[in-house]
């Protein structure tokens, strides 16, 4: 028989009813990776792109030199930030399940890929964030009644009633705005590295997608200016393994990993341990020094569960198995933090439960005071006319007329 | 006062920002060492060097993305797209990053993005260097699309959008870079050296974006039109004696209401001529702008002169482009109606 050519379409190891099956997740030990120099030439590091940095051990550990030291303060910290994203999370997918927002998108299982690179970056560093990072709005400093009234498109919403749920901006904090268009934000920090390498800057820009949208032409072309402009950049991937029902080897994921695609541009790869907090913040720190120091872009692949559905439109267990997630041998974030800290006696049972129940009352303040400011069906609403602002800089004439012919319409039919 | 082709106006307009405005760069593929395919930012890098007068890597849809990010980062970048033809990998990074940027982020994020991109027919360039897409710009709210008719206009206008918060599609008609062409391939090439939208101060100065500009006066006709068909517009009048308003639109977007209304109320008869094909095009738009400000005072039918709804071919160039016969036929239409 001479073998002939069939399309191949590839599958999940698992489908619901199935027993979930992660055999085909390469992991290394904890400790196991070699931590080279920041300086390391990349021909010399690309073993960083097949193995899997990673720092807790299943005992909850640091083992290795990854470890990155980081204080009892700044891991307590870490700790209270991922909890506060996914007690927001919680409780907007709640309120989207009451019918109070449209729309919404939970960070479940993901929460140290935004905590921990945020944590290891400088304030003045650029964030180009994709949809699931609303940890790091939280860590930049976006008050949780500013996020909450983004998704309620009220009197206080930062973008004004023009945006989906979820697709917040801190200009203060530089986190940039959110599109709803896949990976189109890789470029843009591209060209911000660029623009502070032009200015001669030490600020750095960091961007995130999904596993998925590394199929988009946008990641590509934003690895091949990185590259060949050696812009201070950290350009992550999180495989949280779905994008919505495709199973990452759809996007490629099948024969090699996300962080081995810069390899072919001479940008390292680092492939990470994407639920253990301190190898995602000891790789960023040291993506970050790299950058600064010249060494141009590095591509990080965090690897990761998506704990809920895409997004409350999404019904996973129409495709993947309900326990999929409790299999997933990366385990919870915050469970494997909250035992590291146990385990060196930094923390408690009893302190953890309480201050679940402080974060738990300050996101449920934050949704009384925002709602405060309107709601989809009652309260104060968005002037009519600030439809019109903000498409140019100055209005112009065509739009000014449209603005009085809206407003005398709906003055007629009220 | 000197002489200068649209080129040369071009690279004053860069030269004179760049000077001016040290946030000013350039990027685009084969701008820099070697100064541009049409040689607009020939001598730039040299002057301003590598990284501000940067060499791209041939990706549009990176050019536009990275700089979209440059000027998120307090820049100013003008990209140029070597042909309005490979404009479309870009388009997503256009319409749905950088048009709706300010908006979307109520105001708090923009990027000033000027995109220089060269475009129709007349050079030989068969469906793939011929094209007219400026319609697709047009219909995107938050951007502006400029497109001049002189070395004087395009210096004037080009310094406007850089200067500009707003992004800037500026197409550069090609045919016309070093010449005025009145749309007949047989005569010898004139140089813009004759014409009196060839002298171009050598220092500063701008055109404000969303005015048009009437190149001709008359009483009997409007003719509204931009880009090459200006010119092509004008011959065709001459020859029929008609004594027509030649309007020069040139800022598509947005768009002179005023200047076009004043005009048709007067002359009561309107001509729209453009390169680009006919369905769904800028015409239309000019069309029914016309027919809404200006019905009771229209004589006749409005008259539209565009491309045929064929991609742009190689072989009958001259019979797809819209020339003076056609704009001849088109004015004869209009006059004999009742």
């Amino acid at each position: 028989m001479t073998p002939k050519s069939s399309l191949h379409i590839p599958h999940p190891s698992a489908r619901p009813g199935e027993k979930p099956d992660f055999s085909y997740l390469k992991l290394s030990e904890a400790g196991a990776v070699a931590r080279p120099a920041s300086g390391a030439h990349a021909s010399e590091i690309e073993n960083l792109a097949h193995e899997l940095v990673r720092v807790l051990d299943d005992n909850g550990q640091a083992q290795g030199e990854w470890n990155p030291g980081m204080t009892r303060e700044q891991l307590i910290g870490a700790l209270r930030l991922m909890l506060l994203t996914r007690q927001y999370d919680d409780r907007m997918q709640r309120i989207q399940r009451q019918g109070k927002i449209s729309f919404y998108m939970q960070s479940l299982g993901e929460e140290a890929v935004s905590i921990g690179q945020g944590m290891a970056l400088e304030a003045g560093d650029m964030l180009f964030p994709s949809y699931r990072n609303q940890g790091l709005y939280i860590l930049r400093g976006s008050a949780l009644v500013d996020m909450m009234c983004q998704c309620l498109s009220n009197t206080r919403d930062m973008c004004k009633g023009r945006q989906m749920p979820i697709m917040y901006h801190n200009r203060k904090g530089n986190v940039f705005s959110i599109s709803g268009n896949l990976a189109t934000q890789y470029p843009h920090a591209v060209g911000w590295a660029m623009a502070s390498a032009i200015k001669g800057e030490d600020h750095i820009a960091a961007s995130w997608v999904g596993d998925g949208s590394t199929a988009e032409a946008d990641f590509h072309h934003a690895l091949t200016f990185a590259a060949v402009y050696q812009a201070p950049v950290i350009l992550n991937v999180v495989n949280n393994q779905w994008a919505i029902s495709t199973f990452q080897d759809f996007a490629g994921g099948e024969k090699r990993s996300f962080a081995a695609r810069g390899l072919g541009l001479g940008i390292p790869g680092v492939r990470v341990d994407g639920n253990d907090i301190l190898a995602v913040y000891a790789v960023t720190r040291w993506a970050a020094k790299r950058a600064r120091q010249g060494g141009g872009p590095t591509l990080v692949e965090l690897v990761t569960y998506r704990g809920g559905a895409h997004s409350t439109s999404d019904d996973p267990t129409r495709y993947r198995p309900k326990d999929e997630w409790a299999a997933f041998p990366l385990g919870d974030p915050i469970a494997r933090l909250k035992q590291h800290l146990v385990t060196n006696g930094y923390w408690s049972d009893e302190q953890h439960e309480e201050l679940q129940k402080n974060l738990e009352q300050e996101v449920k303040e934050a949704w009384k005071e925002a709602v405060t400011f309107g709601t989809m069906t009652e309260g104060p609403k968005l002037g009519l006319h600030e439809m019109f602002d903000d498409v140019y800089a100055e209005i112009p004439e065509h739009l000014e007329q449209q603005r009085k012919q809206l407003l005398a319409f709906k003055g007629r039919s009220s | 006062m000197s002489q200068m082709n649209m080129i040369q106006a071009i690279n004053s307009a860069l030269d004179i920002m760049m000077e001016k405005d040290p946030t000013v760069i350039i990027l685009g593929q084969d701008i820099g060492y070697f100064g541009g395919v049409f040689r607009c930012t020939d001598g730039l890098q040299n002057k301003y060097g590598e990284h501000r007068v940067i060499d791209a890597p041939i990706a549009e849809g990176g050019i536009i993305g990275s700089a979209i990010g440059i000027g998120v980062n307090g820049l100013r970048p003008v990209a140029e797209i070597q042909f309005a033809d490979y404009i479309y990998p870009s388009y997503d990074q256009i319409v749905s990053e950088l048009a709706r940027l300010r908006f979307r982020s109520g105001g708090e994020f923009f990027s000033p993005v000027t995109i220089r991109t060269p475009c129709g027919g007349g050079i030989r360039g068969g469906q793939t260097h011929s094209q007219s897409p400026e319609a697709i710009f047009t219909h995107i709210s938050g951007i502006k699309s400029v497109m001049p008719s002189s070395p004087y206009d395009a210096k004037g206008l080009l310094i406007s959008a850089i200067e500009s918060d707003d992004p800037v599609v500026f197409f550069e008609p090609k045919r016309i870079y070093n010449g005025p062409f009145d749309g007949d391939p047989n005569k010898p090439a004139v140089s813009w050296a004759t014409h009196p939208g060839g002298e171009v101060p050598r220092d500063y100065y701008s055109i404000p974006l969303g005015k048009a500009e009437i190149v001709e006066k008359g009483d009997e006709l409007s003719i509204i039109t931009y880009g090459t068909m200006v010119h092509v517009a004008q011959a065709a009048a001459h020859r029929t004696g008609v004594s027509a308003d030649i309007i020069d639109v040139r800022t598509l977007a947005p768009l002179d209401i005023a200047t076009l209304r004043q005009s048709v109320e007067k002359t009561g008869r309107c001509l729209v001529a453009h390169e680009a094909t006919r369905f769904g095009g800028y015409g239309a738009e000019l069309v029914a702008t016309i027919q809404e400000q200006c019905f009771y005072h229209l004589e006749a039918p409005i008259e539209r002169v565009a491309g045929w709804d064929t991609p742009y071919p190689h072989a009958f160039e001259w019979e797809y482009f819209p020339g003076q016969e056609r704009v001849m036929a088109g004015i004869e239409n209009i006059m004999e109606a009742a």
